[in-house]
């Protein structure tokens, strides 16, 4: 009973907390309201309520539809391929070597700069949206999937050669539970990073999606849809991290 | 030279080959891109006539302006959050969860405050360095192993000698990587906020650019910025590594 | 009743060098060794030697360069034969699976009935002293008792030959001399033919039949002494005379030799 206690304590304590830093959070919008007016930037009340509507309001959802299905499609491509190759480069030693500093400079760059070839190759739509998308995920999935195949112990190895597993057992049964967790942060990272890539995208040169509504809302300086928006947008990504947070501790408490 | 150097070499220069004669020869057309060397010549031409001196001085001087900021803010801020750990452990969550919101989304917020002028995008470039810079001191500032504090009593050094003496060149191999990310990151966020939507820079002159169909010039621009930015990143990459050697670790 | 399990003839092994201007390490041999039927066999020798080389040469691990080893008559090649376990030194415990299901892991990927695998880990569980933690994952338990995990993962498959190398190193002392009375117990419950490496004198003397002295790099058998224990031993033998005289004699074998190994590697 008293274990119950102390974990409800615990978690109660840590949900407090949270609450706390987004008390403190709001609390710093709502002043700098007061000190910068309303024409800069609506109190945070107003923008719930606003927020509200939106949300129940029937063409905001289309927006959504097109964002979330470019987004879907360039994270699908982005981690298959990506947890492919990575794992190819893993256990491929030189391979790995030779590809690891193009990948580390090729995360690095500012990928937006790429973004007109893509246009020239796809033209402007969802293929160059999903390119891009895809193309900004993809780097640290590899990254992440390489490193998490090259620190498998490599005692399992030896272990499976004694138990005389197939390659395939060897593969299904311990190697990629072994890289699991490091592969799953890959991914967590690549989805943050896609959904940067697609809201770009849509921004740039874009007719639909959540990325040109706010370019749109910018050009006829409509405040309280440029809020919402990026306060819906922030809290997806925020809520969606944050689950896929406490799934990759589970995993990684197991390793 | 190790084996990968030599291969990754001749991988690059031969993908750069292929480029430049399938651009020649056709099979990827003019109107989608131009070979390799017309872009390096066409780069050569922009700058000898001037025509992109003030833009590119005007990206650099924000990412500057962005970059110095964050890294001082996010020392500070770091050092502060290390000193309190009540304090650190509310900000927690902000800090693990940064990195996944699209800081872009906030680049509309700021033109709509600020006027689209060079202060929405510095203001982006430095939402995206600082907290980098801010979760590596904490890193570095952890890393500092109990028995070095004891080392400095035992040797009677004051606060100040302790932290400017033996804490800071110990955790200055990890305050370089927030430097590093830093760097990266104010890049990423001026360069890219120019792109999307803005009045002058090297990122608008590309988009600028392409609007205009002037293949030729948007390329060039693309290989500037590339050039630049990926010999920054990876000086300083190398540097890291040295220091991180030095220090026993990969 | 004393057939050779193991023959091996003039094995060594060469490590070739990949270009990088450093010359082949020639690690071990050639050497012959003969291992009988339900002999507790022990191997030193200085750091270097091969001693791990060899037992891998052994196991179908590696290669030889030249030579052969044959196991049970047939030769061993490329792959580990069947009826060989080996536990190695670092921990291979699979940290995902409770201990009952890493004991389970290798019989249920050689499809063995469900029956017959419940029977055999509950047996093994017994054996190992690890009833009672059946149901814990490895990072709950001691290193001591992840390598019982490992050493119950390789019983259950019930090998003729049993390689185990350096399996008690990463413990402390305390600890390796009851570990030692344990694979005592179990050298005795399945009749398995056991070959250990280790770098302790006083184990190697303690637990088995005979005990190879290997030179340093490239590591051959300077001598192989025979210990002569009963069969029904277990730690408390070393207050017997024989054991300090046994001990003395491995420790004047491997001085010169420790001496030159480590003179080879400055």
């Amino acid at each position: 009973m008293n274990q119950v206690f102390e974990g409800l304590r615990g978690l109660l304590g840590r949900a407090a907390e949270i609450l706390l830093l987004i008390l403190i959070l709001v609390t710093l919008w709502q002043v700098v309201h007061e000190l910068a007016g309303a024409i800069a930037m609506t109190a945070p009340l107003d923008t719930f309520r606003y927020t509200a509507r939106l949300v129940l309001s029937a063409d905001f959802w289309p927006h959504v539809q097109v964002t979330g299905i470019a987004f879907f499609l360039a994270l699908l491509i982005a981690s298959a391929a990506g947890v492919v190759i990575g794992a190819t480069l893993g256990l491929h030693r030189l391979s790995g070597e030779v590809g690891e500093p193009i990948l580390v400079a090729l995360y690095s760059i500012p990928k937006v700069t790429l973004y007109p070839i893509i246009l020239m190759f796809f033209g402007l739509g969802l293929r160059a949206e999903v390119a891009f998308g895809a193309l900004h995920g993809i780097v640290p999935i590899i990254i992440l999937t390489m490193n998490a195949v090259r620190s498998i112990k490599p005692v399992y190895i030896r272990t499976a050669s004694v138990l005389r597993l197939s390659s395939w057992q060897l593969l299904r049964s311990i190697l990629v539970r072994a890289a699991l967790p490091e592969i799953f942060t890959g991914l967590r990272v690549g989805f943050s990073v896609t959904l940067v890539g697609t809201l770009i995208s849509e921004m740039f040169g874009s007719k639909r999606g959540l990325g040109f509504l706010l370019m749109r809302s910018l050009g006829v300086h409509d405040m309280d849809l440029i809020m919402a928006i990026t306060l819906l947008l922030v809290m997806f990504a925020a809520i969606s991290n944050s689950i896929l947070m406490s799934i990759e501790n589970r995993l990684y408490r197991r390793v | 030279m190790r084996k990968a150097t030599w291969i990754r070499a001749i991988v690059l220069v031969a993908a750069i080959a292929a480029l430049e004669i399938f651009c020649r020869v056709g099979i990827i057309p003019r109107i989608t891109m131009i070979p390799p060397s017309t872009m390096v010549t066409s780069l050569f031409d922009l700058v000898r006539s001037g025509a992109i001196t003030s833009d590119t001085l005007q990206t650099l001087t924000s990412v500057a302006i962005a970059l110095g900021s964050a890294i001082a803010a996010g020392f500070v801020a770091g050092a502060l959050l290390h000193a309190l750990p009540r304090a650190r452990r509310i900000v927690d969550p902000l800090l693990a969860t940064y990195y996944s919101i699209p800081v872009f989304v906030f680049y509309p917020l700021f033109i709509a405050i600020f006027g689209l002028n060079a202060i929405p995008k510095t203001v982006i470039g430095f939402m995206y360095a600082v907290v980098a810079m801010v979760i590596n001191t904490l890193n570095g500032l952890d890393r500092v192993p109990p028995v070095l504090w004891k080392t400095a009593r035992v040797h009677h050094m004051g606060r100040v000698s302790t932290l400017a003496d033996m804490v800071f060149p110990y955790a200055a191999a990890y305050l370089f990587t927030g430097v590093k990310l830093a760097v990266a990151y104010s890049f990423i966020g001026v360069i890219g906020s120019e792109f999307i939507l803005s009045s002058g820079g090297i990122g608008y002159r590309i988009s600028f650019a392409y609007y205009n169909f002037q293949n030729d010039v948007m390329y060039a621009l693309i290989l500037l910025v590339l050039t630049i930015v990926v010999t920054i990143n990876m000086t300083l990459y190398y540097w890291e590594r040295i220091l991180m050697a030095r220090r026993g670790e990969r | 009743m004393s057939r050779s399990l193991v023959v091996a003839k003039g094995v060594t092994r060469i490590f070739e060098a990949s270009g990088t201007g450093l010359d082949d390490v020639h690690a071990l041999g050639p050497l012959d060794l003969e291992l009988v039927e339900g002999e507790f066999f022990a191997v030193v020798g200085p750091s270097g030697c091969g001693k791990s080389t060899l037992l891998e040469v052994i196991g179908g691990l590696q290669e030889a360069t030249a030579g052969e080893v044959r196991f049970d008559g047939t030769i061993v090649q490329g792959q580990v034969p069947e009826g060989v376990g080996i536990v190695f030194q670092e921990d291979a415990s699979f940290p995902w699976l409770t201990v009952r299901n890493n004991i389970a892991f290798g019989l249920r990927h050689n499809r063995t009935p469900p029956a017959e695998i419940r029977r055999r880990v509950d047996d093994a569980l017994v054996q190992t002293g690890l009833r009672s933690f059946a149901d814990a994952y490895p990072a709950q338990l001691s290193g001591g008792m992840r390598q019982r995990v490992c050493i119950a993962r390789t019983l259950v498959l019930q090998p003729h030959l049993i390689l185990l190398d350096e399996p008690f190193g990463a413990l402390d002392q305390q600890t390796r001399l009851l570990m030692g009375d344990e694979v005592l117990k179990l050298w005795r419950a399945t009749g398995a033919t056991i070959m250990l490496i280790t770098h302790a004198l006083d184990e190697a003397a303690m637990l088995s039949d005979r005990v190879g002295v290997m030179s340093a790099r490239p590591g051959r058998f300077l001598e192989i002494i025979t210990t002569g224990w009963p069969r029904n031993r277990d730690s408390q033998i070393v207050s017997a005379p024989e054991f300090g005289k046994i001990t003395s004699r491995l420790w004047s074998l491997l001085r010169e030799e420790s001496i030159r190994a480590i003179g080879d590697r400055s």
